[in-house]
Formats: structure tokens, C-alpha cells, sequence
């Protein structure tokens, strides 16, 4: 469809425009994409005042971490394949492998092989190959960039950062099933109730999402920390004490999240027509037949969409984790916090930027695969007002 | 639907919201009054040296905490009425400073400082994320199509990373002679400490957050903007409207209700500043009500957490929540008895 001319803009707006936004994208993705390259160079080079120094990385390079334009040139080539890979067969072998039911498993297995693909070819595979061949390539094989992985060496083995990571995912993975599997049923409830009772639930719902965490927190501390003298008369010895227990957290983390989910639920929920559930109970079904059956197989872009804001929050609280976890089950983002309270030394500083890239990757990766639902997700509470 | 169908499908629902987050708050009310302390006597030791032909002994009394059997200090909880109210208020200290037009007086007061930080933050962010949020979104409204989702990608980095390390990536930029602060220095030719001062943390601050919502503003009027009316555009056109009035009188009024809902989620998230003060290590300088209360609940160097001064600051917090949801729940009200009248 062509913009009708009235429509058109002058040039100069026009420029203006593209200007704008070329800035703004430049502005959205630096700070990301710097800490990226930071993450990669010796501590002298991160922190150098001069930019290309932070890019070429000098004295990553002298002290014989570099990358050749050989290494350059293989390693870009074997992302491309890689991403041409996942793009086009990935899914195809999916459908073809796994029973339609476990498509879910099928596709975290596929993500899961090509993340091991990725870490083996580029952690085990390439390094001795590289600097073999790089010794007699001549000119391709002298580093022209410094780049070295021993941050994220130290940080993942030495400071045993995989534990917060698996702590995380446990923590994620809670949060996201309790608090879809309970606020799809009450979400449905709540919109196709229209009683009165159900407005002042969806009221006291949007009270509780603008409360401060920290309220919340100071309620549970207590209570918490003390929770095996309570429950002592009433379980005996075996009373636990729910302070730095995961399970707690995931309880609390949900509740918090509820108000939220039941709210954006609804609103997906509002959408199917009544119709559809009302013609399945005159065939003779259930309430929960009817939502299980009818209305749950055309909802799951709306519990896709809800669940990864269950993600996001669950991923990327630190109050709540930091608060109600002891050091040994902490999750990766409160534990970022032990590396830049103890800015002894410079390196210490790029270790804690290392960690903030691995915190922040499986989000690139999400937004690259869920960019259409997470849009969804902004408008749809908005746009129905 | 009956009530008892409701009831089970919302059940579970319920009743988590009401443990997790109803209780809690009524524990929180009552915790502000009350205050648990360890139980301390004051006992006299008498100490003898050895001296030429007499012992000197003197005696002296100290305070220690009792111990309990296991060895633990014992602790007794007391009602303290408002005394942690009055702690964290200190009443008597501001409004002597009030009364002598101290400013910096009032701000020696970690809740009045937290309190002043808040709200300018949350005011000042506002219009400049709804602003960048409306340009950008028209900007890219008038872009081709093609390249729209790269945008949208693009944009949304920001608003999904964890907000810490998001303020941390620009801390990054900025600390010691970080690049931004070498530019910096090089354009106005002089020595800058970005850190070294409120006013330069809470300018990033202020930054960060405006990076981290607009995106949220923009995806937002972005998905307003595609259901404009063509037609109300096209008689705005023949009727001689300019680019700028067509934006000034058809396209943001038929946004407005998209502008009043960016601005209420605004001010809620923003009241709750938090990660910023983490992420920036501002404390010294700058602090917010919700870090406050963390501090309370962090433990000090004994083991202490200060519950009950946690809870009265906490309830000072939420009187702020409400003032900014009476607007919304008006609102609310109104389009609900207008729909069932």
C-alpha cells in the first residue's frame, strides 16, 4: 500500500526521523553491547578511558591474548552456520522427533543441544586447532584484537558461579509453574464471573502490585527466620526453618507475582468469547471440562506471553532473593552483588562484569525468540484500558 | 458462572495472595509497634591485681545480655507504641529544621532525605519517559515496515535486562575515568567525578531509569498508534491541519488513555526505586524509602535485623501508594457503576 502524497513526509523530516531513531537504537543497545566487549579484555583495558582501547584490547593482545582475522573470520563463520541452523532445521527436526504432547521437551532439548554445540566447538574444539594453524598463516594469524575468556573461566569454575545458576534456574522454574498453573484457573474465574465479588478482587489485586517488595519482605523475615520455634508444637523436630529455603522464596516470589498474572490472564482470557464455553457446556461439559478442553487449547499465546513475565520477574528480582536466601542458595543476581561490594582489585571489577554478561545472555536470547509475545504482553493490559 | 464454581477456580489464587501478601501486611502494621530486644543486666565485677602487700580491686558494672539456657541472649518483645515511628521520623529534629528554613538539616535525616530523592526522581522521570517514549514511537511509526522489528528488538533490550545490572552497565561506563567520563572531561574541559557527589548519581540514575522504561512507553504507544483513525487523519489534512497539529489534536487525544495508564505504572514502579541505589553503591549519597527499609532489614554487625523500624518505615511507605492510587481507583469506581448501572 502506497502512503498517500499528502501523507508523505518532506525530506528533511524524513532524515530527521531516521537520525532519531539511529540514535536511540545506538543509545538502547551500548551499555549492553559495551559490557559485552569489557568482559573480554585484560582489567587495564576495560577500564581505559580511551574507547578503541577498550575495543583492540593492547595490552590483552601483548600479553598474548588475541584473536588473528583467521580466528575472526572461523569463529563468525561457525556463528552464521549456527544460527542458519537453528533458524531453519532446528524446528523441522523438532516437529519430526518429538510426540506432538512434548513439543515443550522437544524444544528444550534442541535449545539445550545447540548451547552445548556452541560452548564445545568454542571452548574445546577451536583453541588448539586455532593456535596450530595461526602459527604458520603469516600475517592472518598475528591478534590484531585482545580477547580472552578468563573471566567467565574464573568466574563459572573457580567462584562456582554455576551453583547461583542452577539455584536460578530452580528459583525460574518454580515461580513460572506455580504461578501460571494457579493464575490461569483464577484468571479464568475472575473473567467470565462479572459478579461483584470479582471486581473487588481484580481492586485489591492492583493494590497489591503497587506495594513496595520490601513491605512485603519485612513481613516475612521475621517469621521466617523463627519459623521452626512456630512450628515446633505442631511438627516436632522436624519443624524447618523456611529463611534460605528455595521453596519459600519461589512461594513468596509467586505471591507476589499474582496480582500481576491474574490481571494480565483475565484481560487474554476477555478476549475468547463467551460462545466458545458456553456452547461446550451445552454439550454437556463441566466449568472445568469446558476450560480445560475449549478455552486452555487457544490460550497458550496468552500463558506463553504471561509466563515469560513470570520469568522476568522470578530471573531478575534481588530484593526478594537477597533478603529471604542465605550465601549458599543465592541466586546469580543477588550474588553479582559479592563481587562489586569487594572492589579490592581491578580484576575482581571485569570478574563482575563477566558475570553481569552471563546473567544478561539468556535474556538476549529470550527477547530474540519472544520478541512478538513480549509485545503482546506491554499492550495487552493497555490497550483494553 | 455460581459463586462455589468461582470460588474453586480463583481459590488457590486467593488464598496464596492472602498468606503471602495479605497476612504479611497486618504482621508488618502490628511489628511497627512492637520492638524485640535482647535482655541486658547490669552486673559488678570486681577485678583484683596483685600489688606490693595489698590488692588493688576495683570494681566496676557492666552491661551484658542474658543467656538463656542454650546459651543464646534471651530476647523480650515490647510494645513501643510509636517510638519507631518517632525514630525514623525524628519529628522534633525536622521540624526544628523547618522551622529555621535548614535544608541540609532536614536532609541529615535518612527518611527525609530518602523521601526527597523519591519523589523528585519519580516526578522528574515522568515526563521525560513519556515524552521519549511518544517520539519514539511516532518516529518509528513513520518508518518503513521492514525494518520496524529490528527496532522493536532493539528497544526492548533495555527494559528486559535485570535492572541492576542495567544500572551497573552504566555505572560501568562512567566509573573512574570510564569512557563516558573521559568524553565528558574532554567536551567541557574540566575534572569530573561522577561519583563523587549527589547530583552527578542521581543524573545517571535518572538516566538508567528513563532507559529501562521508555521502551515500555514507546511498545506501548507504538500498539496505540496503529488503531489511529485514517479517516479523522485524512479531514485533519483537507481541513489544513499542519504535521504538528495532526499529532497535537488527533493523534494524542486518541492516546490518552494509553498516556494516563504508562503514567500510573510509572509512578508505582518508580516509587519503589530500589535497584538503582544497589546497582550505583549511592548509598552514602543518595537513598530511596525502599532501600531504607532493606537496610533495616539487612543484619548489622551483632546479627540484628531492626524488624520493627523495617515495619514503621515500611508503613510510612505505603501511605505514598496510596496517594498515588486514589486517582486510579476513583477512575476504576466510576467505569464499574457505569457499566453495571
Amino acid at each position: 500500500m502506497s502512503v498517500p502524497k499528502a501523507l508523505q513526509m518532506p525530506i528533511g523530516l524524513k532524515v530527521t526521523t531516521v537520525g532519531f531513531i539511529t540514535f536511540w537504537c545506538v543509545i538502547a543497545a551500548f551499555p549492553i553491547f559495551w559490557i559485552a566487549v569489557m568482559s573480554f579484555k585484560e582489567p587495564l583495558d576495560s577500564f581505559a578511558s580511551n574507547p578503541l582501547s577498550v575495543i583492540f584490547g593492547p595490552s590483552t593482545r601483548e600479553s598474548g591474548k588475541g584473536l588473528s582475522v583467521f580466528d575472526i573470520i572461523i569463529g563468525l563463520s561457525f556463528i552464521y552456520f549456527i544460527y542458519r541452523f537453528a533458524i531453519y532445521h532446528l524446528p523441522k527436526w523438532i516437529s519430526k522427533y518429538s510426540p506432538f504432547n512434548l513439543i515443550v521437551i522437544g524444544w528444550l532439548l534442541g535449545a539445550l543441544f545447540v548451547a552445548l554445540v556452541v560452548v564445545l566447538v568454542f571452548g574445546v574444539l577451536f583453541p588448539p586447532i586455532l593456535a596450530f594453524v595461526n602459527g604458520f598463516t603469516g600475517f592472518l594469524g598475528t591478534p590484531i584484537i585482545g580477547f580472552t575468556t578468563e573471566h567467565y573461566l574464573s568466574v563459572w569454575a573457580e567462584n562456582e558461579f554455576y551453583r547461583n545458576f542452577i539455584n536460578s534456574i530452580i528459583v525460574t522454574l518454580g515461580v513460572v509453574t506455580i504461578s501460571l498453573s494457579i493464575g490461569t484457573l483464577a484468571g479464568y474465574g475472575l473473567a467470565r464471573s462479572g459478579s461483584d465479588i470479582a471486581f473487588w478482587i481484580l481492586i485489591g489485586a492492583l493494590i497489591f502490585r503497587a506495594l513496595p517488595h520490601s513491605v512485603l519482605v519485612s513481613g516475612y523475615l521475621p517469621v521466617f527466620v523463627n519459623s521452626a520455634e512456630y512450628l515446633r508444637p505442631i511438627l516436632g523436630d522436624q519443624a524447618p526453618t523456611f529463611y534460605g529455603q528455595p521453596l519459600a522464596v519461589i512461594m513468596v516470589l509467586v505471591a507476589i507475582n499474582q496480582p500481576f498474572t491474574i490481571w494480565m490472564l483475565r484481560s487474554f482470557f476477555q478476549n475468547i468469547p463467551k460462545e466458545l464455553d458456553e456452547s461446550a457446556r451445552v454439550d454437556g461439559c463441566t466449568h472445568f471440562k469446558a476450560f480445560r478442553w475449549v478455552i486452555m487449547p487457544i490460550m497458550w499465546p496468552g500463558v506463553i506471553t504471561t509466563g515469560l513475565f513470570s520469568f522476568l520477574l522470578a530471573y531478575n528480582d534481588f530484593l526478594v532473593t537477597s533478603l529471604l536466601l542465605d550465601a549458599q542458595n543465592q541466586t546469580m543476581v543477588p550474588a553479582i552483588a559479592g563481587y562489586f561490594n569487594r572492589e579490592t582489585t581491578t580484576t575482581d571489577q571485569v570478574e563482575a562484569v563477566a558475570a553481569a554478561v552471563s546473567i544478561t545472555a539468556p535474556l538476549f536470547l529470550l527477547v530474540m525468540v519472544f520478541q512478538r509475545q513480549i509485545v503482546s504482553g506491554l499492550t495487552a493490559g493497555a490497550v483494553k484500558g | 458462572m455460581k459463586f462455589r464454581v468461582f470460588v474453586a477456580f480463583a481459590g488457590p489464587s486467593l488464598l496464596l495472595m492472602l498468606i503471602f501478601i495479605a497476612i504479611p501486611l497486618v504482621n508488618v502494621f502490628l511489628q511497627s509497634f512492637y520492638n524485640t530486644q535482647s535482655i541486658f543486666e547490669t552486673v559488678e565485677i570486681e577485678t583484683c591485681t596483685p600489688g606490693f602487700g595489698t590488692q588493688t580491686c576495683i570494681t566496676e558494672s557492666e552491661t551484658r545480655p542474658v543467656l538463656g539456657e542454650d546459651g543464646k541472649a534471651l530476647e523480650k518483645t515490647i510494645f513501643v507504641g510509636w517510638e519507631s515511628y518517632r525514630n525514623i521520623l525524628r519529628p522534633d529534629q525536622a521540624w526544628q529544621a523547618v522551622k529555621q528554613l535548614n535544608w541540609s538539616g532536614l536532609m541529615a535525616i535518612d527518611f527525609w532525605k530518602a523521601l526527597r530523592f523519591t519523589l523528585t526522581f519519580t516526578l522528574i522521570s515522568l515526563p521525560l519517559v513519556i515524552g521519549l517514549g511518544l517520539v519514539i514511537a511516532v518516529a518509528v511509526n513513520s518508518l518503513a515496515k521492514s525494518i520496524r522489528g529490528q527496532v522493536i528488538f532493539v528497544s526492548l533490550l533495555p527494559f528486559i535486562i535485570t535492572p541492576v545490572i542495567g544500572a551497573l552497565s552504566i555505572r560501568w561506563l562512567f566509573i573512574g575515568d570510564g569512557i563516558l567520563t573521559a568524553l565528558l572531561e574532554w567536551w567541557l574541559q574540566m575534572d569530573i567525578a561522577m561519583f563523587a557527589q549527589a547530583w552527578t548519581i542521581e543524573l545517571m540514575m535518572l538516566f538508567y531509569r528513563v532507559w529501562h522504561v521508555a521502551p515500555f512507553a514507546f511498545v506501548v504507544f507504538y500498539a496505540g498508534l496503529q488503531t489511529v483513525n485514517n479517516d479523522t487523519l485524512e479531514s485533519a489534512i483537507i481541513d489544513g491541519a499542519s504535521r504538528f497539529e495532526r499529532l497535537r489534536y488527533v493523534v494524542i487525544p486518541h492516546l490518552m488513555p494509553l498516556i494516563i495508564f504508562v503514567s500510573l505504572i510509572h509512578l508505582m514502579d518508580c516509587y519503589r526505586v530500589f535497584e538503582e541505589i544497589v546497582g550505583f553503591s549511592s548509598q552514602a549519597h543518595v537513598i530511596s524509602l525502599q532501600w531504607l527499609t532493606y537496610d533495616f532489614l539487612i543484619p548489622d554487625e551483632s546479627g540484628n535485623r531492626s524488624i520493627s523500624r523495617a515495619s514503621a518505615s515500611s508503613m510510612l511507605t505505603m501511605i505514598g501508594i496510596v496517594i498515588i492510587l486514589i486517582p486510579l481507583l476513583r477512575k476504576t469506581w466510576n467505569d464499574h457503576r457505569a457499566r453495571v448501572l
